[in-house]
């Protein structure tokens, strides 16, 4: 049992991503459940559902634009779904619930951090991203910087971003499906990589949208209901769920403040920065606004995304709430007095506990789904920096047809599917904590000063990209090897070099730092003052869209 | 990726218009946001005894405040959704109406 709570602390946290939160190291295998014949049923009904939505969209994927960008066809409502769907995986469904169940209060400091995000991308970049972008964010950064650097950094960036997060998906995808349907670790990372090629690789951008949407729809059903029925045990009063809460709580009054998990006031804050600006610099989520026709499609977009992923935070916090006396004191879910499973099961044993067998199949099978829809955004967007950024114009220098692009990039999607299967693999047994953290930080830290000092200041030039996007990446990412959750926790030092759990604090300001000093280095070379020069062309495309990629043909 | 400069948008009364009143209710916007959530996180961080003090029965003044923080990221977006729909695009229609 200790080595099945092991894992589950492990996977706990590698969902959660909380690098505060890697407690216990992912040792040997999990043990495997019962076959659950509801599940199965129901996620078979899933694959092939969005395996016909991938014929369909296969064949719709013709041009570049449909590949990439579902041919701009997304209404805002469908592409906010999607985006919402990006942010309900797994990890914040099943993780955040198992973190409010173990934590209490501080389980709302995760889910807040995500959501914040939202509303600054909403002010500052939304409408200017659809205006200036057509497949990629770098897009909008080569719009006046030069390609060749700018997309090299840019493609490096996403890639690292995409992959951390990747592996995180790929080995709680693992350890989760051989827990809810009692399948080997191998096998599962297998069905989800194979899954996901097929979706990628022939369905493009317009697949990879409606699996998402529809894993959405599922999920915020299935947790409304699991809410619906849970609070329907307590009469409708929060107070009585939460004095259930306190008295069923070995932490008794303690969950119902801050503490419990985060106790460095830095640690915090670095960790706030990273969560809130982290989301404006995720290359699978900025892609999702070349899918819409216009700015005001794009807003619509966003507006949707922050209403559902809100809801959808508070229902995850009320899960987590009404398990601590519906799962925690009910001998059916507990082993050795422990949840059995590990917290990250609490949400599923709560939806058995208020709904039966039928509610317990359908949120397992919607938990597999998410994964596969998440991983199928993610590979999406690492093929385009592949295609799109690196092939076609730094190393062709855009010397190609649409047509190769798309070629290259169904074969990037392969690659990267095979990679994650491998990363998935390689990294069963390691305990990956850091890893979202480490994607948010690097997006905090690389990818949102290049992006928001290219719209803003006009002054930016091409070295202070580099300069800046490079030393955020690479100081995101030494912080993180150097905190404890990575230089303790994994390489078995004795302190570590750096004390926080979060790098964003300390990489972000460099990152703006460097695109500042290697902006004003530059300012005198001739290309930097024709970059100045540029600014002017797309600041007035950012503001009215005059000229941008796609309104024009719909 | 060269765009020409559209000749007269620059100076153009709607455009001067609409880069004002965007981008003051976009930073306007930016900072309310940046101030509610990051104080938040400082009342976390700095005195977490304040956040556990019993507001309502036994429920902490943090649940309330952290309901706050997503219920006001929501309404802020939507805030600016609004005033997008209605002052923007009108703006952003009438110059590139003016365009030959």
């Amino acid at each position: 049992m200790m080595r099945r709570l092991g894992v589950f602390l492990g996977l706990a946290a590698s969902l959660m991503a909380a690098p505060a939160l890697a407690a216990g190291l992912a040792e040997g295998a999990v043990q495997q459940q019962a076959v659950s014949p509801v599940a199965i049923a129901m996620f078979a009904g899933f694959v092939l559902l969005t395996l016909g939505i991938t014929y369909w969209a296969a064949k719709r994927t013709r041009t570049a634009s449909d590949f990439y960008a579902a041919g701009g066809n997304i209404t805002g409502f469908q592409n906010g779904v999607a985006i919402a769907g990006d942010y309900m995986s797994a990890a914040s469904f099943l993780g955040i619930s198992a973190l409010v169940y173990t934590s209490g209060f501080d389980g709302l400091l995760y889910s807040i951090g995500f959501l914040v995000g939202w509303p600054i991308i909403m002010f500052l970049m939304a409408e200017r991203l659809r205006n200036l972008g057509k497949y990629s964010f770098s897009d909008v950064a080569a719009y006046r910087l030069q390609a060749g650097p700018v997309r090299s950094f840019a493609a490096v960036s996403s890639l690292v971003v995409v992959s951390f997060y990747m592996i995180a998906q790929m080995v709680g995808a693992g350890q989760l499906i051989q827990l809810l349907f009692g399948l080997q670790y191998a096998y599962a990372v297998v069905i989800v990589g194979v899954l996901m090629i097929l979706y990628v690789t022939f369905g493009g951008m317009i697949a990879t949208t409606w699996v998402q949407i529809i894993k959405a729809g599922l999920l915020l059903l299935g947790a409304t209901f699991t809410v619906v029925l849970a609070l329907a045990h307590f009469g409708f009063s929060l107070n009585a769920m939460f004095e259930a809460a306190v008295h069923a709580s070995p932490k008794k009054l303690a969950i119902m403040g801050p503490g419990l998990q985060y106790k460095n006031p830095i640690s915090i804050i670095s960790l706030g920065i990273a969560l809130m600006f982290g989301t404006a610099g995720l290359p699978h989520i900025l892609m999702r606004f070349f899918t819409v026709r216009d700015a005001k499609e794009a807003r619509k977009s966003v507006l949707w995304a922050t209403s559902l992923v809100g809801y959808f935070y508070i229902l995850t916090f009320i899960i987590g709430f009404a398990g601590i006396s519906m799962v925690g004191q009910n001998p059916e879910y507990l082993l050795n007095g422990t949840v059995r499973g590990g917290s990250n099961m609490v949400a599923i044993h709560l939806a058995n506990a208020v709904g039966g067998n039928a509610l317990e199949g359908f949120l397992s099978a919607v938990a597999f789904a998410t994964i596969l829809a998440v991983v199928s955004g993610l590979t999406l967007a690492g093929a385009t920096a592949v295609s799109h950024d690196l092939y076609a114009n730094v190393f062709m220098r855009g010397k190609t047809t649409e047509g190769r692009e798309v070629v290259v990039s169904r074969f990037a999607s392969i690659g990267l599917g095979i990679l994650a299967i491998v990363l998935g693999l390689v990294f069963e047994k390691l305990n990956v904590a850091y890893m979202v953290g480490l994607a948010f930080a690097v997006a905090a830290s690389a990818n949102f000063p290049v992006l928001l000092l290219n719209m803003y200041w006009k002054r930016f030039n091409t070295t202070g990209a580099v300069l800046g996007g490079w030393l955020g990446l690479i100081s995101a990412v030494a912080l993180t090897i150097l905190s404890p959750g990575i230089w303790v926790k994994v390489m078995g030092h004795h302190a570590a070099i750096f004390p926080y759990d979060s790098p964003a604090l300390f990489s972000m300001p460099l990152g703006f730092l460097g695109g500042w000093l290697g902006s004003l280095l530059a300012s005198g070379a001739t290309s930097s003052r024709v970059e100045e020069g540029r600014f002017e062309a797309l600041y007035i495309r950012s503001q009215t869209g005059i000229g941008a990629e796609g309104a024009a043909t719909h | 990726m060269d765009q020409l400069v559209m000749p007269g948008v620059r100076d153009n009364p709607d455009f001067v218009e609409l880069e004002r009143t965007r981008g003051r209710l976009g930073w306007t916007l930016t900072a309310i946001m940046l101030v509610i959530y990051f104080g938040f996180i400082f009342l976390v961080a700095f005195a977490p005894g304040l956040m556990a003090t019993p507001v309502f029965g036994i429920m902490t003044l943090g649940f309330p405040l952290g309901l706050f923080v997503i219920l006001s990221a929501i309404a802020l977006t939507g805030f600016y959704v609004v005033r997008a729909n209605s002052a923007f695009d009108r703006l952003t229609a009438r110059i590139a109406g003016a365009q030959p």
